[in-house]
C-alpha cells in the first residue's frame, strides 16, 4: 500500500479527519517551503500538496495566482520542485507528499522522466489540474508502473459512469472539489455538497478529501460526516500575504493549529 | 474526416481542461453534431448569415495592387465588409443559435482586437442573452473604439489584469468565469483553438468563407487559385478560408506575426517559432520556454498577439499540407500602406499580414497566376495603432 494509503487508514483508524494543506513550491521562497512543509505538519496537517507554478493557472483564483507568479519570478521550476521534494525527505519529513502540476510544465519535462525523477525524490502521488480522466491512460499507466498514486479529481458536474472509473483506476484519494468554480477560500460551503460526497461514496472506494474553499474550523466539521480529508489552500496562503518569512511561517503553522482544532480560535479573527 | 471522435488532428487538440468543464464540453459537442445535421438550424444559419451578416462577402481583384506588382492576380476576400466589420461575425452567429438551442441565458467571451468581442454582443444583442466580454487591459487601451462598441451593444466588458493582460489572459479569465458559472453559460471562444469541438466547430463556421470564394473564382475565373493567403493568430479565419481547398491542388500559407523580428523575442509566431504544448485546452504549438511556461509575445496586430494558434493548423503544417511563415510589424505597416493607397481598403492590422506576404509572393508570380487572400477585417480599430507607428507619414 502506498504511503497516502497507509496515511488514510491510520487516519481512520484514529477517527481523525485528514487535513492536506496546499503550498505552491516557491512561495514566499524555496527556503520558506522548506521550512513551511514542516511546520504545518507539526501544525497538525497530515499531507502536503507540493505545487509547481504554471503562467497560466486557468483553474486558480486571484491567491494562487498570485502566489504563482511570486514562485516564477523566483525562477521556479519542474526541477527546483523536485529538489524541494528530495531536500524535504533529507530533512526527515515523513508524511505523503503529492505533486499537483498543470500538465505544460510535465510535457516540456518529459512525462516519463518527470514521474521516474518525482518517485526517486520522494514523492508519493500526483494530481494534474488540466487532465481530464480520458486524456491520462499513458500518464496514468506509467505512474502505477512507478507506485506513483495518480490522483483523480471529481467536480459538481462529473456524471456518475466517470466517477464510476475513476474510483476504479485511480490511487491514492479522490479529490472532489466542492464547487463549480476556480480556487479560493469561500465563507460558506455550497449547500449541495453533502449529496455530492453521498454520491462520489456510492460510485467509489477511494478515501474522499474535499477541496475549494475550505478554510475554517466549522467546514471541516460540516465534511466530517461525508469524507476522510479536506485540502486547504488559498485560505493558508493569505494568512502568509504580506509577512516576512519567519513570520509567514508561525502564521501558517498558528493557522493549521486552529483549524484542526489543536489551538483555541483566536476571538475577532475573522479568518478561523 | 477530422478531427477523430477524440477531438485529434493527428497528435494535435484533444480536451486538456479541468473536470468541471467536462461534462459542458461533451454536452456541446452532442448540440452541436446535432445542429450540423439538422436542416433547420443550417437554414436559420443561412438566413441569418445572407440577411443579418450580408454574405456572402465580394471577391475582390484587387487590380491596382496586381498592376503595381506586375505579377500574379490579386483576389480578396471581403469579410472586412461583414457585418461587424470582420469574419468573426460567422462564428458567433453560429454559436449564438446553438446557445439559445442549448437553453443557456448567458455568453461570456474574449477578445484580443476587439473585433470577436463586437461580433459576440451584436449576437447577443439580436438574440437576447446576457453577455459579458473578457478583455486584456492592455487591449482595452489599445483598441478603445471596439470597447466603446460592446458597451453601446449591451456587453459588459470587463479589463484583465493578470499576465500579460492580453488575448491570452482574457482566455484565461473566461474560462475562469466559465468553470464558475458553467451550468447557465455558453463560452462563446472566437477562434479556432481550444478543447474539443471548438477548434472543429469554429472552423466549420467560418468555412464559409473558403467555400464562397471557391465558387466566386470559379465565377470569375473558372478555375482555382494557385496560393490561398491568411494571417494566423489563434487561426479562425485561415482554417475558414483553407478548409475548403484541403484536397484541392492550392498552396496554402498562413501569415503569422514576426513583431519586432523573429530573433528578439518580441513576436507572436507559434508555428514558426514554437513547439507543441498545451494551453487553454488542447495540444498544439506554443511559444513557451524549456521549463513549459508561456511566453509573452508581440505584434502590432491584438488579433495575432497570442502564444497559441489551432491544433487543425498544427496538424497541417507537421503534414506539409500548409506553410507558416511570418511577417513583422514594420512588413505588415507597409502592406496596410499599400492596399489604403492602391485600393481604397483601410484593412486590419491583421490581414495586413497576409496582404504585405501576398503583395511579396506574387511579384514573383507569372500573370496568370492567382493569389486568394482572406482579407479578415477593416481597419478602423486600428487608425491609433498606425498613426502612431507611422507619424507624419500618414496624419
Amino acid at each position: 500500500m502506498s504511503r497516502i494509503g497507509e496515511s488514510f487508514q491510520e487516519l481512520r483508524r484514529k477517527g481523525e479527519l485528514g487535513v492536506i494543506v496546499y503550498l505552491p513550491v516557491g512561495y514566499p521562497s524555496v527556503e520558506a517551503t522548506l521550512e513551511l512543509v514542516p511546520a504545518v505538519l507539526e501544525g497538525g496537517a497530515h499531507m502536503v500538496e507540493l505545487g509547481i507554478p504554471f503562467s497560466d493557472p486557468l483553474a486558480d483564483g486571484a491567491t494562487i495566482q498570485r502566489a504563482t507568479q511570486v514562485a516564477l519570478e523566483q525562477g521556479v521550476t519542474v526541477e527546483r520542485c523536485l529538489e524541494v521534494v528530495g531536500r524535504l525527505r533529507g530533512r526527515g519529513v515523513e508524511a505523503p507528499i503529492v505533486l499537483m502540476t498543470y500538465y505544460n510544465p510535465v510535457l516540456a519535462y518529459g512525462e516519463e522522466d518527470f514521474l521516474v525523477h518525482s518517485k526517486k525524490v520522494g514523492a508519493d502521488g500526483l494530481i494534474v489540474v488540466d487532465l481530464p480522466w480520458e486524456e491520462g491512460e499513458n500518464i496514468r499507466e506509467k505512474s502505477l508502473r512507478l507506485g506513483l498514486d495518480f490522483i483523480p479529481l471529481v467536480a459538481p458536474t462529473t456524471q456518475d459512469d466517470r466517477i464510476a472509473r475513476m474510483g476504479r483506476e485511480g490511487r491514492g484519494f479522490i479529490y472532489c472539489v466542492s464547487v463549480t468554480g476556480v480556487t479560493g477560500a469561500r465563507d460558506e460551503l455550497p449547500p449541495d455538497l453533502p449529496q455530492l460526497l453521498q454520491r462520489v461514496r456510492a460510485y467509489s472506494p477511494l478515501p474522499i478529501a474535499v477541496g475549494f474553499g475550505i478554510s475554517k474550523r466549522k467546514h471541516l466539521e460540516a465534511v466530517r460526516p461525508f469524507a476522510e480529508g479536506v485540502v486547504i489552500g488559498s485560505a493558508l496562503i493569505q494568512t502568509m500575504e504580506g509577512a516576512k518569512r519567519e513570520e509567514a511561517i508561525a502564521r501558517a503553522r498558528r493557522y493549521v493549529e486552529v483549524v484542526t482544532g489543536r489551538r483555541a480560535e483566536a476571538p475577532h479573527d475573522d479568518l478561523f | 474526416m477530422l478531427p477523430d471522435a477524440r477531438g485529434r488532428f493527428g497528435p494535435y487538440g484533444g480536451r486538456y481542461v479541468p473536470e468541471t468543464l467536462v461534462a459542458a464540453l461533451k454536452e456541446l459537442e452532442e448540440a452541436y453534431l446535432w445542429a450540423r445535421s439538422d436542416p433547420s438550424f443550417q437554414e436559420e444559419l443561412a438566413s441569418l448569415l445572407r440577411h443579418y451578416a450580408g454574405r456572402p462577402t465580394p471577391l475582390y481583384l484587387a487590380r491596382n495592387m496586381t498592376d503595381h506588382l506586375g505579377g500574379a492576380k490579386i483576389y480578396l476576400k471581403r469579410e472586412d465588409l461583414a457585418h461587424t466589420g470582420a469574419h468573426k461575425i460567422n462564428n458567433a452567429l453560429g454559436q449564438g443559435l446553438l446557445v439559445k438551442r442549448m437553453g443557456k441565458r448567458r455568453v461570456v467571451a474574449e477578445t484580443g482586437a476587439g473585433q470577436h468581442g463586437v461580433a459576440t454582443a451584436t449576437v447577443c444583442a439580436m438574440l437576447g442573452l446576457e453577455c459579458v466580454i473578457y478583455m486584456g487591459a492592455e487591449d482595452v487601451r489599445r483598441q478603445a473604439p471596439n470597447v466603446f462598441r460592446m458597451r453601446l451593444l449591451g456587453a459588459e466588458v470587463r479589463p484583465v489584469e493578470s499576465g500579460t493582460r492580453t488575448l491570452k489572459d482574457a482566455i484565461n479569465e473566461a474560462i475562469r468565469d466559465w468553470v464558475t458559472n458553467v451550468r447557465n453559460t455558453h463560452y462563446l471562444l472566437g477562434s479556432a483553438v481550444g478543447p474539443h469541438p471548438y477548434p472543429m466547430m469554429v472552423r466549420d463556421f467560418q468555412s464559409t468563407i473558403g467555400r464562397e470564394a471557391k465558387e466566386q473564382l470559379w465565377d470569375q475565373e473558372g478555375r482555382l487559385p494557385d496560393y490561398a493567403v491568411a494571417c494566423v493568430g489563434g487561426g479562425s479565419n485561415a482554417i475558414g478560408l483553407f478548409y475548403p481547398f484541403l484536397e484541392d491542388p492550392v498552396e496554402l500559407v498562413g501569415v503569422e506575426a514576426a513583431g519586432e523580428g523573429l530573433y528578439g523575442g518580441r513576436h507572436a509566431a507559434s508555428l514558426v517559432q514554437g513547439r507543441p504544448g498545451v494551453l487553454h485546452g488542447a495540444l498544439s504549438y506554443l511559444l513557451q520556454d524549456s521549463h513549459g511556461q508561456i511566453l509573452p509575445t508581440h505584434s502590432i496586430a491584438p488579433g495575432l498577439d497570442y502564444p497559441g494558434v489551432g491544433p487543425e493548423h498544427a496538424y497541417l503544417k507537421d503534414t506539409g499540407r500548409a506553410r507558416y511563415v511570418a511577417v513583422t510589424d514594420a512588413e505588415a505597416l507597409e502592406g496596410f500602406k499599400l492596399l489604403a493607397q492602391k485600393e481604397g481598403i483601410l484593412p486590419a492590422l491583421e490581414p495586413a499580414h497576409a496582404i504585405y506576404y501576398a503583395s511579396r509572393l506574387a511579384s514573383t508570380l507569372p500573370k496568370e497566376a492567382i493569389v486568394l487572400v482572406c482579407l479578415s477585417g477593416r481597419g478602423d480599430k486600428d487608425l491609433e495603432i498606425v498613426a502612431r507607428a507611422l507619424g507624419d507619414n500618414i496624419l
